[in-house]
């Protein structure tokens, strides 16, 4: 699904983000990405869907190079990735039904489709009876579960999510993360970058460390970091 | 196909939606394009006008020339049918002295008693009145008919013309140079606006670049929304425009018959036609360059 050959992302500022980083991600695969803030997390996303490019190394995202790929098919690498971010990222005028309805009708779907598919994806984050209300009507964790819904509307391969939960309380947290493994279990790719300690050392999954912009550690079943 | 119309459904939407939230910028857009587009319409009307003027004018350029005295019907004949060759000449007609005469005691007035003053003698030449269809060419026409032998002199609007040509030129220049400074005016305020647009909403533009629109379906938005401002502002240009300048010929024809005004409505339909498309044009280019500086990711 996804695959690092050796990428480094130096910024204009000098800044190197990341450092000659390798690492491959299985279709399937549930993932969290952890290290300290400034490590590099947001980068390495950032180069998965294509917002920065590399300085060096390959990457293949679904089998493509994201190098070779040319402009006007990043809509479509995209199209196949979901984004969650910390701060929600909602549009505060449109209501819970439009913000989901909008990441649809930018892919040039049917009113139809749209009518049908967004409830279906609202009632997976258990939001069905807030479709009408606007996000400041509703919780952080509801805001962050329109944001789930909104990446999951149009089907994607993959799900990323950077630091998801970094703005809500432990019980909210556990309950997004959830949802994030209920995506999982129906066979999306989820990769989470998070702060969040207890979950990550509770639910033992694959994770990736990232230290100063290279990976220190990538283990299966891990914890969020190893008692020195 | 379907699939066309629900994006041009879309993207009227979000043209609308993004006039209605940001109202006081569009006003402003808008307002400037009107003014710049009234100012440029001003500018064609004199252009227009100064052409049309320049025309009645040429139109009426003749040339008289002078005969010598004593010259026979084949002597007329011969240098009727060389002035007749001479290049730019439409129309020539003899005017004889008798006829001169008549013509001059007419407008001294039935009263004066300009023949007996004269004491019965005619002091008049024969002359050829010369009609041109080439106004431009009147003085190397004037001057080789002048060459001609059996003519004594020829007498023409010398000076006038010349002034005249050189002033309307003066009037086209200056006019296009306004109006290319208006014209820059009014694409740098649309692009103005629409970079605050799109400032505003780069939210928005960020997230559906985030799930995966295309590049054109991001900018569609935002070049309709300028090439809605355009269009408004070159409504109110005209609207302004056709109003006071039929007001203010109409004035002008009480004051100056003389003057002769382009009042046909044809022409000034052609003209504001010609505006309203310079201003949906205007916003396009505008909106384009925002558009294009803001959308590189
Ligand atoms: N656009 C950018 N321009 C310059 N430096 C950046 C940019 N984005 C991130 N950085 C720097 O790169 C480093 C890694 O940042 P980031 O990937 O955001 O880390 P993390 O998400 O792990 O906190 C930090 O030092 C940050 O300041
Ligand atoms: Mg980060």
């Amino acid at each position: 699904m996804i695959q690092f050959f050796n990428v480094s992302k130096f910024y204009p500022n000098g800044v190197k983000a990341l450092v000659g980083a390798t690492l491959h991600i299985e279709k399937g695969e549930f993932v969290f990405l952890v290290g300290p803030s400034g490590a590099g997390k947001s980068t390495l996303i950032k180069l998965i869907f294509r917002e920065e490019l590399p300085t060096k190394g390959q990457i293949y995202v679904g089998g493509r190079s994201i190098i070779r790929m040319k402009r006007r098919d990043v809509p479509h690498l995209r199209r196949q990735i979901g984004m969650v971010f910390q701060d929600f990222r909602l549009l505060p005028d449109r209501t819970v039904f439009e913000n989901v309805a909008f990441a649809m009708q930018v892919v040039g779907a049917g009113p139809q489709e749209i009518k049908r598919r967004v409830p279906e994806v609202l009632e997976l984050v258990g939001l069905k009876e807030r479709a009408q209300m606007y996000p400041r009507q509703l919780s952080g964790g509801e805001q962050q579960r329109v944001a789930i819904a909104r990446a999951l509307v149009n089907k994607p391969t993959l799900l990323i999510a950077d630091e998801p939960t970094g703005n809500l309380d432990m019980d909210t947290s556990w309950e997004i993360i959830n949802y994030f493994q209920e995506i999982n279990r129906r066979g999306t790719t989820v990769l989470i970058a998070t702060h969040a300690r207890e979950i990550v050392d509770t639910l033992r999954q694959r994770v990736i460390a990232l230290d100063r912009g290279r990976v220190v550690r990538d283990e299966h079943q891990g914890v969020y970091a190893h008692a020195t | 196909m379907l699939m066309q119309l629900r994006m041009a459904l879309y993207v009227f939407q979000e043209a609308f939606r993004s006039l209605r939230r940001n109202g006081w910028l569009n006003f402003a857009a808008a307002g400037t394009t009107a003014v710049s587009l009234f100012v440029l319409g001003i500018a064609v009307l004199l252009v227009v006008n100064t052409n049309y003027i320049s025309k009645t004018v040429e139109s009426n350029v003749e040339i008289m020339a002078y005969l010598d005295r004593g010259l026979d019907q084949n002597d007329l004949k011969a240098i009727r049918t060389q002035i007749e060759a001479t290049p730019g000449v439409k129309e020539v007609r003899f005017i004889s002295k008798e006829e001169a005469l008549a013509t001059l005691a007419k407008r001294f007035g039935k009263e004066s008693k300009l023949k007996e003053s004269l004491g019965g003698t005619n002091p008049l030449p024969d002359a050829f009145r010369i009609r041109m269809s080439e106004p431009r060419q009147v003085a190397s026409a004037a001057a080789s008919i002048n060459r001609l032998p059996g003519v004594e002199k020829v007498r023409y609007g010398q000076g006038v013309v010349e002034k005249m040509f050189k002033l309307t030129a003066w009037i086209r220049l200056i006019s296009m140079v306004v109006m290319g400074l208006l014209g820059v005016c009014s694409v740098f305020l649309i692009a103005t606006t629409i970079r605050l647009t799109m400032f505003a909403r780069r939210r928005e533009i960020s997230i559906m670049k985030w799930v995966g629109a295309t590049d054109w379906f991001v900018r569609w938005p935002f070049l309709l929304e300028g090439m809605i401002l355009g269009a408004a502002g070159a409504l109110v240009a005209v609207a302004v425009l056709g109003f006071s300048y039929s007001a203010l010929t109409g004035k002008l024809q009480e004051v100056l018959a003389f003057l002769p005004v382009v009042r046909d409505y044809r022409v000034l339909i052609h003209l504001f036609e010609g505006l309203f498309t310079a201003g949906i044009g205007l916003g396009l280019v505008g909106s384009f360059i925002s558009v294009h500086r803001y959308l590189r990711v």
